[in-house]
C-alpha cells in the first residue's frame, strides 16, 4: 500500500520538535476558574427565578442590613489592590515587602470573614426559615468557603515568598499568579453577589 | 516559565512502577490512565447490564414478581447512573481520550499528568461507594433525574450517597475536561495547526467545553438538593415554599449538554475509524468541525424539551422545539458525511467497520425519533413512556455503546500489539444488533401505546411486546460472551500485529505497538494530513 | 450516465412510496377518543413518513456502499481521494434545514389547534378565589357551543391514587365519569410528589406537580373506558398509580351524578 510509505517520509522531513513548552497551568487554571464560575452562576439563576416566580409567604422575613457587606464589599476590593502591589514587589525582587503585602491582604480575607460570621449571628432568619434565606445563606456560605480557601492559600505563600530560603520568586512566579487570579476571580463574585442579593 | 519534557520524563520514572503493578497504581502514563479508565469502565458496564438484566426479567411478566418495586426502582436508578456516569463518560471521554489525545497533538504526556491520575481515581471509589449503598439502607430510588420532592422523601442515606458519589464523578469529568482542554490547544506540537487536527481532538475540544460549561451547574444542583434532604431547606420542597421546576431547568441544562458529551466523543472516534477502513479521506472535515461547534452552541440551549409537560409557558415551549429541532442540522452534515467517506472507498469488512455502520444506521434512527419528541405536541404523548426509553438507548447503546466496541476492535493491535479475531467479532456484531434491536425497537409500540417507564407491573396486554425486548436483552447479554473471549484468547496468544496493522496515517500508528513510555523513540511526527488517504496520495505529497 | 440516474430516480421514489404507504398503512397508536387524537394523529403520521423516509435512505445507502465498494480479496491499494464537495455539502444542509423548519412550523400549527397557545381564561370561577400561580396544559377545548355547558373536575393526585371530586355535587369519586363530547375542565393539585395525569386515547398528558395548580381541558368523544395513568416516578408503587376515565353519553352520565351527589343542583 501507498499511503504507509509516503507518510514515513513526512515523518523524516519534521524540524527538530523543541523540548519546551510555554507555561499552560494559568491556561488550565483559567478553564477551572469558568467551571467555578458556572456553579455561581447555577446558584445566581436559581436565586432570580425565586425571586421572579416564588413570592415569600406574608410575615417573612427578609430584610438585609447594608453597612457590613458594604464595608465588606470595600475590604475585598482593597485587598485585590494589596495582592496586585505583593506581585509588583516581588517582579521587583522585594521578597519581604511582597510578604508584607500578603499578609495585608490575608488579613483583609481573615476580617472579611469575621465580618461575614457578625452578619450571620445577627441577621433576624435562619437558614430554614424562608425560600430567601436558604438561597441567602447558600451563596454567601459557598462564596465564604472560597474566601476561605482563598486566604489560606495566601497564607501559605507568603510564607513561601520569605527572603532567601523561600521558593517563590521573582524567577518562580507562577504560584503567586495563580493565587492572585483566583483571588480577583473571588472578589468579582462578590461584587456580582453583592449586587444581586443586597441592592436588587 | 517553562517546564521542560525532560523534567516530565524523570518524574514518570521516579513514580511508576513497572510490569501489571502499574494498572493498579497511581500511574501518570497517560497511556496507563486510559486502559484503567478503559478495563474500569467496562466492569461497570457488566454491573450495569446485570442491573439492566434483573429489570427486563422483571418485565417479562406484568406482575411485580421478580424484584420487589423499591428494588425494582434502585436498580433502574443504579443502571441508569451507572451506565451514564461510570461506564460511557468514562470511557468515550477518559479512555479514549487519554490513550489518543496526547498521540494526536504530538505530546508525550497530557498537560496535567497528576490531574489526571486525580481524575482516574476518583472514579473506583464512588462507583464502589454508589453500590454499596444498596446494601445499607437501599440505594437511591428516585430515578438517574432524582427529582425532588420524591429524591427527599425517600431513605435519605441511599438519595445522600447517590448525590456525593455523582458530585466526585462530575468532578472527576471536570479535570479531565479542563485536562483535554489544556492538551489540545496548548500542547499541540510546534507546526501542528488546529485544522490539520485529527476530528477527535475536536470532538473532545468540544466535549470538554461542555463538561467545563455544564457540569458544575449540576454540581451546584445537587449541593442545594442535599442541603433539602439534610439541613431541611427549601430550595426545591413545596412544602418549604420551595420550586421543584428549578431543579428541573439546573438539572437538565446539565443534563441535556451530558448526552452530547456522551455521543460528540463517539462522533470523533467514528471520524478515524471509516476513513482508515474504507482508504479514503474524511469527507469535510471543515464542515466536520464547524458541526462540531454548531453542536456544542445548540446544545446548551435545548434542555427545557425534557420538560414539556410540566407546565412551562408557551413561548418557552415553542422556543426549545425549534432549537431542538435544529440540531438535526448539524448532525444530519456529519452522518451524510460519513456515508460519503465510505461512498468509493475501498472498504475493508472487518468487526470495526461493521460497528460503525450499525452505529450510523441505529443512531440515524434514534436521532429521528428524538426529533419527533422535539415537537411539542407529539411529546406530550410520549414523554415519560417507553417511547422515550426507546429513543435514548437507540443512540446511547446503539450509538456510542456500538461505538466503543468498534473502538477497540480499532485500537486493540495499537494497545496490546496483537490482533483481535475477526471470526468471533463478526459473531459478537451479529448477536449484538440483532438483539439490541429485537430489545429496543418494540419498546417505541410500548410507549405510544400506554406503557409508561419506570414501572414494575404493566398491563396484560403488553406482556409479548415485553417478552420479545427481554428475548433481545437476552441476546445483548449474550454477546458479549464472544466478546470477552475474543479478548482472553488475543491477550493469550493472539496473532502478532506488527506496529501498524491498518496502514493508518494518524499519529498514534507512527510509532511501536504498543507505544514505548514516553510515545515516540524520537520526535513526535509532524502529520499535517492524517486523513491523506487516497491513489492520488503519494504524488500529492511530494509536492509539500 | 441517463442509466445511472434512472435508476437514481426509481429508488427514491420507491423510499417514498415504501415509506408514505407504511406512514399511512400502519396504525402504531391506539384508539382516538378526543378531539386531541385526531390531530396528533396527523402530525404523527407526517413525522412517520419523513422519518422512514431519512431513515430508508440512510440505511440502503450505508448497505448499497458496504457491498458496492467491498475491497476485493486481491485488491491493494486505496480508494479515491476525495477530499469534499462543497456543492454536496451545501445541499444537505440545507434540506436537513429546511425539513426542520416545515416540521417545526407544521407542528406549531398543530400545537395551535390542540390549544397549546391560548392564554388561560381567568375568569374561569375556579381559579378566581385566590391569585395564586395556575399552569396550563396543552389541550384545546372545543370553541362550539358545547363548550358553556363545561364540566369541572377537581382532581387531586397523591401516593399512589386519583381523587375526583365534583364540586358541584359535593362528591368525591375514585373513577372520572365525562359526558361525551362536552368539554371537561379539570383543575389538578398534587398532596405530595410529582404525578402525571395521561389519558393515552385522549394524547393528553399533564405533570401534577406540587405547589402548583395545573388546569387541563379535554373533550372526549368516544363513549368507553380508558385508563389513567400516572407517568411520573412517585415512589414504589408508581406502576399501580391508576385510575379509570369513564365517557359515557349525557343520560348515562346524569344517572350517575345523580346517584352520587350530595346537594341538588341542574345540570
Ligand atoms: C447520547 C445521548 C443522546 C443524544 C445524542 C440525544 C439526541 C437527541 N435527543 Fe435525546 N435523550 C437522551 C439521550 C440522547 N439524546 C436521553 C438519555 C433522554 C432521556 C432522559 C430521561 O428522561 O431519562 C433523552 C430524551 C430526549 C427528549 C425528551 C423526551 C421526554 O422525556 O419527553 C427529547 C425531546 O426533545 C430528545 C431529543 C433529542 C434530539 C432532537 C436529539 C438530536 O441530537 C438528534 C439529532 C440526530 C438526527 C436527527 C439523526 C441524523 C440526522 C440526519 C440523518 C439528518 C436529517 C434528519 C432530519 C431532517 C430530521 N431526547
Ligand atoms: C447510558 C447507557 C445505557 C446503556 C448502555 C443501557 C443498556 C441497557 N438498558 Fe438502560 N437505561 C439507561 C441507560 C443505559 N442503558 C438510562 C439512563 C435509563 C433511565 C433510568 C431512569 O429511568 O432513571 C435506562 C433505563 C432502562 C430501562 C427502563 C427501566 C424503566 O424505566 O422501568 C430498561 C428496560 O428495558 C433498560 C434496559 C437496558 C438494557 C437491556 C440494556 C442492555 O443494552 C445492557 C446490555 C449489557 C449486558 C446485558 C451486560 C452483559 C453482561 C452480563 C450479564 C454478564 C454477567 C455479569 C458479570 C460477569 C458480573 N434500561
Ligand atoms: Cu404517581 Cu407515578
Ligand atoms: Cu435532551
Amino acid at each position: 500500500m501507498t499511503t504507509l510509505d509516503s507518510s514515513k517520509e513526512i515523518q523524516k522531513s519534521t524540524p527538530e520538535v523543541s523540548k519546551n513548552h510555554e507555561d499552560f497551568r494559568m491556561f488550565g487554571l483559567v478553564t477551572f476558574l469558568i467551571a467555578d464560575g458556572m456553579t455561581f452562576a447555577g446558584f445566581f439563576a436559581a436565586y432570580l427565578t425565586y425571586k421572579a416566580v416564588n413570592p415569600l409567604p406574608e410575615g417573612a422575613i427578609y430584610e438585609l442590613e447594608l453597612p457590613i457587606p458594604t464595608l465588606n464589599t470595600i475590604l475585598l476590593l482593597v485587598s485585590s489592590a494589596t495582592f496586585h502591589k505583593a506581585g509588583k514587589a516581588l517582579l521587583k525582587d522585594k521578597n519581604s515587602d511582597s510578604q508584607k503585602w500578603l499578609i495585608l491582604t490575608a488579613f483583609l480575607g481573615i476580617i472579611f470573614l469575621i465580618c461575614q460570621l457578625f452578619e450571620y449571628f445577627h441577621l433576624p432568619f435562619g437558614l430554614t426559615d424562608n425560600l430567601f434565606a436558604s438561597t441567602f445563606y447558600a451563596l454567601t456560605g459557598f462564596h465564604g468557603l472560597h474566601v476561605t480557601l482563598g486566604t489560606l492559600m495566601i497564607l501559605i505563600i507568603s510564607w513561601q515568598t520569605r527572603l532567601n530560603t523561600g521558593r517563590i520568586t521573582s524567577k518562580n512566579m507562577f504560584p503567586l499568579e495563580a493565587v492572585e487570579l483566583y483571588w480577583h476571580f473571588v472578589d468579582g463574585i462578590w461584587v456580582i453577589l453583592f449586587i444581586i442579593l443586597y441592592l436588587l | 516559565m517553562t517546564i521542560s519534557i525532560d523534567r516530565q520524563k524523570d518524574n514518570h520514572q521516579r513514580l511508576q512502577p513497572n510490569g501489571w503493578l502499574r494498572y493498579f497504581s497511581f500511574s501518570l502514563d497517560h497511556k496507563v490512565i486510559g486502559i484503567q479508565y478503559m478495563v474500569c469502565g467496562f466492569l461497570f458496564y457488566l454491573i450495569g447490564g446485570t442491573l439492566a438484566s434483573a429489570i427486563r426479567i422483571e418485565l417479562a411478566s406484568p406482575m411485580s414478581d421478580f424484584l420487589p418495586r423499591d428494588v425494582y426502582n434502585q436498580f433502574l436508578t443504579l443502571h441508569g447512573t451507572i451506565m451514564i456516569f461510570l461506564w460511557i463518560v468514562p470511557v468515550v471521554n477518559g479512555a479514549f481520550g487519554n490513550y489518543l489525545i496526547p498521540f494526536y497533538v504530538g505530546a508525550r504526556d497530557m498537560a496535567f499528568p497528576r490531574l489526571n491520575a486525580v481524575a482516574f481515581w476518583l472514579i473506583p471509589p464512588s462507583g464502589l461507594m454508589l453500590i454499596a449503598s444498596y446494601f445499607v439502607e437501599g440505594a437511591a430510588q428516585s430515578g438517574w433525574t432524582a427529582y425532588p420532592p420524591l429524591s427527599i422523601t425517600t431513605p435519605q442515606s441511599g438519595q445522600i450517597i447517590w448525590i456525593i458519589s455523582v458530585l466526585l464523578l462530575g468532578g472527576s469529568s471536570i479535570f479531565g475536561g479542563i485536562n483535554f482542554i489544556a492538551t489540545i490547544i496548548k500542547l499541540r506540537r510546534p507546526g501542528l495547526k488546529l485544522m490539520q487536527l485529527p476530528m477527535y481532538c475536536w470532538a473532545m475540544l468540544g466535549t470538554s467545553l461542555l463538561v467545563v460549561l455544564s457540569t458544575p451547574v449540576l454540581a451546584g444542583t445537587l449541593i442545594l438538593l442535599s442541603f433539602d434532604i439534610v439541613a431541611h431547606t427549601g430550595f426545591f420542597n413545596p412544602v418549604l415554599g420551595g420550586n421543584v421546576v428549578v431543579y428541573q431547568h439546573l438539572f437538565w441544562f446539565y443534563s441535556h449538554p451530558a448526552v452530547y458529551i456522551m455521543v460528540l466523543p463517539a462522533f470523533g472516534l467514528v471520524s478515524e475509524i471509516l476513513p482508515v477502513h474504507s482508504r479514503k479521506p474524511l469527507f469535510g472535515y471543515t464542515t466536520m468541525v464547524y458541526s462540531i461547534m454548531g453542536i456544542v452552541v445548540l446544545g446548551l440551549v435545548v434542555w427545557a424539551h425534557h420538560m414539556f409537560t410540566s407546565g412551562t409557558p408557551p413561548w418557552m415551549r415553542l422556543f426549545f422545539t425549534i432549537a431542538t429541532s435544529f440540531i438535526a442540522v448539524p448532525t444530519g452534515i456529519k452522518f451524510f458525511n460519513w456515508v460519503a467517506t465510505l461512498w468509493g472507498g475501498k472498504i475493508s469488512i472487518n468487526s470495526a467497520m461493521l460497528f460503525s455502520c450499525g452505529f450510523i444506521i441505529n443512531f440515524v434512527f434514534g436521532g429521528i425519533t428524538g426529533v419527533a419528541l422535539a415537537q411539542v405536541p407529539f411529546d406530550i404523548h410520549v414523554h415519560d413512556t417507553y417511547f422515550v426509553v426507546a429513543h435514548f438507548h437507540y443512540i446511547v447503546y446503539g450509538g456510542t455503546v456500538f461505538i466503543i466496541f468498534s473502538s477497540i476492535y480499532h485500537w486493540f493491535p495499537k494497545v496490546t500489539g496483537k490482533m483481535l479475531g475477526e471470526k468471533l467479532g463478526i459473531i459478537h456484531f451479529a448477536i449484538t444488533f440483532i438483539g439490541f434491536n429485537l430489545c429496543f425497537a418494540p419498546q417505541h409500540w410500548l410507549g405510544l401505546n400506554g406503557m409508561p417507564r419506570r414501572v414494575a407491573e404493566y398491563d396484560p396486554q403488553f406482556q409479548f411486546v415485553n417478552q420479545i425486548s427481554s428475548i433481545g436483552a437476552l441476546l445483548m447479554a449474550i454477546s458479549t460472551i464472544p466478546f470477552l473471549v475474543n479478548i482472553f484468547l488475543s491477550v493469550r496468544n493472539g496473532k502478532d500485529s506488527g506496529d501498524n496493522p491498518w496502514n493508518a496515517l494518524t499519529p498514534e500508528w507512527l510509532t511501536s505497538s504498543p507505544p514505548p513510555v514516553e510515545n515516540w523513540e524520537g520526535d513526535a511526527p509532524l502529520v499535517v494530513e492524517p486523513y491523506g488517504y487516497g491513489d492520488s496520495f503519494s504524488q500529492k505529497n511530494k509536492k509539500i | 450516465m441517463l442509466n445511472k440516474n434512472i435508476y437514481l430516480i426509481l429508488i427514491i421514489s420507491c423510499v417514498f412510496g415504501i415509506s408514505f404507504w407504511i406512514g399511512f398503512n400502519v396504525n402504531l397508536l391506539p384508539a382516538e377518543a378526543s378531539i386531541n387524537a385526531p390531530i396528533y394523529d396527523e402530525l404523527f403520521k407526517i413525522l412517520f413518513v419523513i422519518g422512514l423516509i431519512i431513515f430508508i435512505g440512510m440505511t440502503l445507502a450505508v448497505i448499497y456502499s458496504l457491498f458496492k465498494f467491498k475491497r476485493r480479496k486481491d485488491e491493494i491499494g486505496d480508494g479515491i481521494a476525495l477530499e469534499g464537495n462543497l456543492s454536496l455539502e451545501i445541499i444537505w444542509t440545507l434540506i436537513p434545514s429546511i425539513i426542520v423548519l416545515i416540521i417545526g412550523i407544521y407542528s406549531y400549527n398543530i400545537y395551535d389547534r390542540m390549544g397549546g397557545m391560548k392564554e388561560l381564561n381567568h375568569s374561569h370561577e375556579m381559579m378566581s378565589s385566590n391569585n395564586e400561580k395556575i399552569w396550563a396544559g396543552i389541550s384545546q377545548s372545543s370553541n362550539n357551543d358545547i363548550a358553556n355547558n363545561n364540566l369541572s373536575v377537581e382532581v387531586s393526585a397523591m401516593q399512589f391514587a386519583f381523587l375526583f371530586n365534583y364540586p358541584k355535587g359535593e362528591f368525591i369519586s375514585g373513577e372520572l365519569h365525562v359526558p361525551v363530547n362536552n368539554k371537561v375542565s379539570m383543575r389538578m393539585e398534587s398532596k405530595d410528589v410529582i404525578h402525571a395525569f395521561w389519558v393515552p386515547e385522549f394524547r393528553i398528558k399533564q405533570d401534577i406537580i406540587p405547589g402548583q395548580p395545573t388546569i387541563l381541558n379535554f373533550t372526549p368523544t368516544k363513549i368507553g373506558k380508558y385508563p389513567i395513568i400516572c407517568a411520573e416516578l412517585c415512589g414504589p408503587y408508581h406502576g399501580g398509580m391508576r385510575a379509570s376515565i369513564i365517557v359515557e353519553d349525557e343520560s348515562d352520565y346524569k344517572d350517575w351524578f345523580n346517584k352520587n351527589k350530595k346537594t341538588e343542583v341542574d345540570l
